[in-house]
């Protein structure tokens, strides 16, 4: 096996009484999608949070392209090629879809302390960003103010965002949430096709879309990685399904 | 410098730091619950003040003009919820600063035309006029010393209010979940009515005591808002406890700052120049204390929200 | 075309318009009136960087204003005394020429605004609100507790500073200048808006957390903007000490951060010549309301209640058929 991308050591995160994360020890290694799967309040997006940087882990480490990120911030993580998408859809609403692309195309190219010259103007910034939309189909869409995009379109840009950070690892949180299954199809050909760039971390609640597109797969309930293998691994696996099985009924615990 | 005097300051800095308590109390409670910033709170303040001279003039009593100070300052608060504040809750800060700054202007310049522009005084009454003595031979002015006793048991009254009573219960309810307690059928409008008219009496009350012992004039109720800002940032938003706390350091630390800072520069620079220096360092103290606070807690001493 | 710009057209070519009708029918005041207005305006485009482009609520900005006001009071009051301002480590004597005053006001509120910014942008919201407010209240007290420079009582400016080639105390030189300073503060808030500078502060704006995803920070896109928001408050506060010939802690009260809000929000934010427009609107209120009543104050606050409860996006907003608020 290649040397992991993003490597995560034990780590673990309480709130209160509450244990989010327990000992999670995981990685991603070039072209592949890792999948994340897991009852509700698992703590599946508390992985993806520390990795992301948005909270700090009680312990354990982060290993990212050959750093230990586990003490920097979103933004320097960011910087050094993690791109990340939200479960529940986070843009500028009163940007256009391009637009919200452009921020990042100008934070990869290092130069947002511009002050005097219009971005608008600039068409390699412009061109770069439509490239960007045009691979998650929204060019027709890309004038549009984002807040008044669907409910797809906003998950179809997050991606596109993702997509302009010229990322080393994507971390993608529920990108098929809320999604009807056309447009689920079509953003499950667009992944597959991502995974080539670079390697996805996967929190995904769609088991189809996840059996279609995982290279692997770990579960995680009560915060702690209970299996992970190959998607026929996971599938056979007696533990996986007494858990999930198990946890029917009581799915609140946060 | 003397025993006594220190004392003295120090018991003039609890004093300080309780009225700042009453005005924080109000305005951390308001914002706890309605997520509302008030910048007209300090208004509230300066009616009771008028109230209580204007009130304690006719009838001669001062216990009827403290009462007034709070009924009006409690009916203004009420009037202004129902009539503009009410509508700012759904709003951003920005308009609900601009429209309690606006009323400001309002409540200030209606009081200079209906009181005029020169202060008012009011009279500490018979009983409570005189020192007190305290043990080790210390006099203390006997109406700070009660305002001292009053805002500790308007503190405690508010803790048990909040802690016990079916009300502080909706309040409790109202700052953790605004939606739930609509469900729960309590009727949110007349909430929101009384703590603002609650805070305001709060205010009111403040501004009534602090008002016997300096004056009674349009604009004094600014100055204090501010430093009860300070008090809430230091102590933490929506917490009564870091409220307490933290206006009675900021309490203390004015006034000893005040005191003790010209003395303590006098001790390695020509007199003047320490009385300057130390003068204005000691009107800067508490803003440096919240800095500092703001620089390694940003969420305040006893703030638990990110803000 | 479309209506704001028109809008903005005419506002700007009233500002003008008015100071030279003033000299023509030889009312001076309505010259100085027009001055106040670009200066005040200056201000508010100032505060309009941070405020409606950078979504910082600050009620803070009489300290930059204030600031820049002392640094043209001090440098004016050493220069007439022929006293030094230091003499160690080197020798800086005070000034009376605009092109240097402006500099040092720009850089000493541009300083205060750095450290003021990084410390309230720890914070958000009501706390980033109350937090400047005060910390504009810790200069205001410090200028009142400062003896050396009136402290309570104020500085007089005996001569008003120089500009080469014009006579700044002709009242339409002076407003010439204010005016000029105004529209290229304005044309470069234009440019900024219009910036990636501009793409990264309106994120910062509607979403911090997007703005970090990509990897842009949103406390140093909003630190920047929000010097640069100090730095104009400063330059009209020189300027409108040069105007009154006077500078008092009543520049750095919080009254007066208010009011640089309040032009603003009155004109509308985000608007280039909001700020101006707003300006403009308090000024005439004030003079007319003035003289219905001592009282205006109360009518003035009246009616900025109304205008929040059932206006909004301010006045070019209303003018311009579309409101906008957010």
């Amino acid at each position: 096996m290649p040397e992991p991308i993003l490597q995560t050591e034990k780590l673990s995160k309480r709130f209160g009484a509450v244990v989010a994360s327990d000992a999670v020890t995981l990685d991603l290694v070039a072209g592949e999608i890792h999948a994340l799967i897991g009852p509700n309040g698992a703590g599946k997006s508390t992985v993806i949070k520390q990795v992301a940087g948005e909270i700090r882990q009680d312990s354990g480490s982060i290993r990212f392209a050959g750093r230990d990120i586990g003490r920097l911030d979103m933004v320097a993580r960011a910087r050094l090629g993690l791109a990340r998408t939200f479960q529940v859809s986070s843009i500028a609403p009163e940007f256009s879809a391009l637009q919200n692309v452009m921020l990042a195309v100008q934070s990869v190219e290092r130069k947002t302390f511009r002050f005097l010259k219009p971005a608008r103007s600039d068409t390699s910034l412009k061109e770069q960003a439509m490239s960007h939309l045009v691979r998650l189909l929204l060019d027709d869409r890309a004038e549009i103010r984002a807040g008044d995009l669907s409910h797809g379109e906003k998950r179809a840009l997050e991606i596109a965002i993702a997509l302009a950070l010229r990322p080393k690892a994507f971390l993608l949180d529920e990108p098929m949430a809320g999604m009807g299954p056309e447009n689920t199809a079509k953003l499950i050909e667009i992944l597959d096709g991502l995974r080539t760039e670079a390697p996805i971390l996967l929190v995904e609640h769609d088991m189809d879309a996840v059996f279609a597109l995982a290279d692997r797969i770990s579960v995680i309930v009560y915060g702690r990685i209970i299996a992970s293998g190959t998607p026929e691994q996971i599938r056979a696996n007696e533990e996986v399904r007494r858990a999930y099985l198990g946890d029917e009924g009581h799915d609140g615990a946060a | 410098m003397t025993v006594s005097l220190i004392v003295e300051q120090l018991l003039n800095g609890l004093q300080f730091g309780f009225m700042l308590f009453l005005m924080a109390a109000g305005l951390t409670l308001i914002f706890g619950v309605m997520g509302l910033i008030n910048l007209a709170h300090g208004s509230f303040y300066m009616i009771g003040a008028f109230a209580c001279a204007a009130v304690a003039a006719a009838t001669g009593s001062y216990w009827v003009g403290l009462a007034a100070s709070l009924a009006a300052a409690a009916a203004a608060g009420a009037l202004v919820e129902v009539a503009v504040i009410r509508r700012l809750y759904r709003r951003d800060h920005l308009d609900q600063v601009l429209a309690t700054f606006a009323l400001i202007l309002v409540f200030s310049e209606g009081t200079r035309w209906v009181f005029g522009s020169f202060p008012l005084y009011l009279t500490v009454p018979d009983f409570l006029s005189g020192p007190v003595a305290l043990p080790g031979g210390i006099d203390y002015p006997l109406f700070r010393f009660a305002i001292i006793l009053i805002g500790l048991v308007i503190a405690v009254g508010l803790f048990l209010l909040i802690a016990r009573t079916r009300l502080g219960i909706r309040i409790r309810a109202g700052e953790s979940d605004r939606e739930m307690i609509a469900a729960l059928g309590v009727d949110i409008r007349k909430l929101y009515t009384t703590v603002f008219a609650i805070g305001a009496a709060l205010a009111g009350l403040a501004g009534a005591l602090v008002g016997t012992i300096q004056s009674v004039q349009v604009g004094m109720g600014e100055p204090v808002l501010i430093l009860a800002f300070v008090v809430i940032i230091i102590g933490g938003l929506g917490s009564i406890v870091g409220a307490l706390v933290s206006a009675i350091l900021v309490g203390l630390a004015d006034t000893l700052g005040r005191f003790l800072l010209p003395v303590a520069f006098d001790t390695f620079m020509d007199s003047s120049t320490a009385n300057n220096v130390g003068s204005a360092l000691a009107s800067m103290l508490i803003y440096i204390l919240m800095a500092l606070v703001l620089f390694l807690r940003p969420t305040g001493l006893f703030g638990t929200r990110a803000h | 075309m479309n209506r704001e710009a028109a809008i903005s057209l005419l506002i700007a070519a009233g500002l003008l318009a008015a100071p030279l009708l003033g000299n023509a029918f030889d009312e001076p005041f309505v010259i100085t009136l027009a001055t106040k207005v670009a200066i005040l305006g200056l201000a508010g485009t100032g505060l309009n960087i941070a405020l409606g482009y950078g979504g910082m609520v600050s009620l803070g900005h009489a300290a930059f204003f204030g600031l820049g006001g002392y640094v043209a009071g001090i440098l004016a009051s050493h220069a007439l005394n022929y006293e030094p301002l230091f003499t160690a480590p080197l020798l800086v004597e005070g000034t009376t020429q605009m092109l240097i005053i402006w500099p040092v006001a720009i850089v000493v509120s541009g300083v205060a605004a750095l450290v003021i910014g990084a410390l309230s942008l720890r914070t958000t919201g009501v706390f980033f609100i109350m937090i400047t407010l005060a910390f504009a209240q810790m200069v205001y007290y410090f200028a009142i507790s400062w003896p050396a420079y009136g402290g309570e009582d104020g500085l007089s400016i005996y001569i008003r500073s120089e500009f080469p080639g014009l006579n700044t105390l002709n009242p339409l030189h002076f407003f010439a200048i204010c005016y000029v300073l105004l529209i290229l503060a304005i044309g470069f808030s234009f440019l900024l808006s219009q910036s990636r500078f501009g793409l990264a502060l309106g994120g910062a704006r509607q979403n911090a957390q997007r703005l970090a995803t990509v990897g842009i920070s949103p406390f140093r896109v909003k630190l920047t903007a929000f010097v640069i928001s100090g730095m104009m408050a400063g330059l009209a506060g020189a300027l409108y000490a040069d105007l009154n010939r006077f500078v008092s802690p009543s520049m750095l009260s919080w009254h007066t951060s208010g009011e640089i809000m309040v032009f603003v929000i009155l004109g509308g934010t985000r608007r280039l010549f909001g700020p101006a427009a707003g300006a403009a609107l308090y000024i005439v209120l004030e003079n007319t309301l003035g003289d219905v009543s001592e009282h205006w104050l109360l009518l003035l606050g009246a009616l900025l209640v109304a205008l929040v409860l059932f206006a909004r996006g301010g006045v070019i907003g209303i003018l311009a058929g579309q409101t906008r608020h957010a």
